[in-house]
């Protein structure tokens, strides 16, 4: 029964992966990518993590992904823009990369995991509780800067992404942008 | 409550490569600024995947304790990186990375 849900499940992961990567239409690589974050949350249950499994939904799925698709429809990008010269040479040497990758990480993983068996799930392991009490006790340092990088990348996007102050006239050097307000092409 | 473990953690371990390396091929080929970061948010969850996978095999908690910090890590990315991203539009008219190329050379 798990065998058959894995299969499924990593068979979903993996095609939609791959629309990701080579859909021309980047809402629709979005789109694809809120498959593929799913059926990992799938497998974080199978793995015996059935919050980080929650998570996966909440915050990726319905946090970051929303935040692309944000920005996808405010710079209004239908398509991906035509293609340079050069692109298929670039398309091989990236496959080639990726499959050097998988030829040289697989056999390793595979080796390596021949040598334990995973044990039986306990309760204590699945449950929340015990999560919790690592995370608030042995990793409070460590979630403690977290949220500090999290305030720091707020401050930031919010800095970043305003909109410029208008430039004081005849000031050297402070070239003006191409339109200082970002409309939203019809 | 024991769950019985009848799919082995290595199947967990090859998907997460496999979906790494899809993700590297999507970095190294998509040209569109929002593809790049989508395909890094792929590669991000592969790593996630193997952590977990990890996790379970040695019964040890702290796999998932860094998934958690990688969630925040990649929510942190994201909402800089598209910041930049509208910034950038708002110059160029482009995320286009090869045009993108002022800090080039």
């Amino acid at each position: 029964m798990e065998t058959a849900i894995f299969l499924l499940f990593a068979a979903l992961a993996l095609g939609s992966a791959l629309m990701v990567v080579t859909h021309k239409s980047p809402v629709y690589a979005t789109m694809s990518l809120v498959v593929t974050l799913f059926s990992l949350a799938v497998m974080f249950v199978l793995l015996g993590a059935p919050f980080i499994g929650a998570l996966q939904v909440l915050v990726y799925a319905g946090a970051i992904v929303v935040l692309f698709l944000f920005v996808l429809m405010l710079l209004n990008i239908s398509k991906e823009e035509h293609q340079h010269e050069g692109q298929t040479v670039h398309r091989w040497v990236a496959l080639l990369g990726a499959g050097a990758f998988v030829g040289l990480v697989v056999p390793l993983i595979y080796r390596a995991t021949q040598l334990r068996n995973a044990g039986v799930l306990t309760e204590e392991f699945v449950s929340i509780r015990g999560f919790a009490r690592d995370l608030f006790t042995r990793y409070l340092l460590q979630f403690e800067i977290v949220g500090l990088l999290l305030l720091v990348a707020v401050v930031a996007a919010t800095v970043v992404a305003r909109k410029p102050p208008p430039a004081p006239s005849g000031v050297p050097g402070a070239d003006s942008p191409v339109s200082p307000s970002l409309e939203i092409e019809p | 409550m024991s769950l019985p473990t009848s799919v082995p953690v290595s199947w967990f371990l090859v998907l997460a490569a496999l979906l790494f390396a899809i993700g590297i091929a999507g970095a190294l080929t998509r040209r569109n600024g929002i593809g790049i970061f989508l395909s890094i948010e792929l590669m991000l969850n592969a790593v996630n995947v193997a952590l977990v996978g990890y996790s379970r095999l040695l019964g040890e908690r702290t796999g998932q304790i860094m998934v958690l910090f990688v969630m925040a890590v990649a929510a942190a990315e994201a909402a800089v990186g598209l910041g930049l991203f509208i910034a950038v539009y708002r110059q160029r008219r482009t995320i286009d990375v090869n045009r993108l190329n002022l800090m080039r050379w």
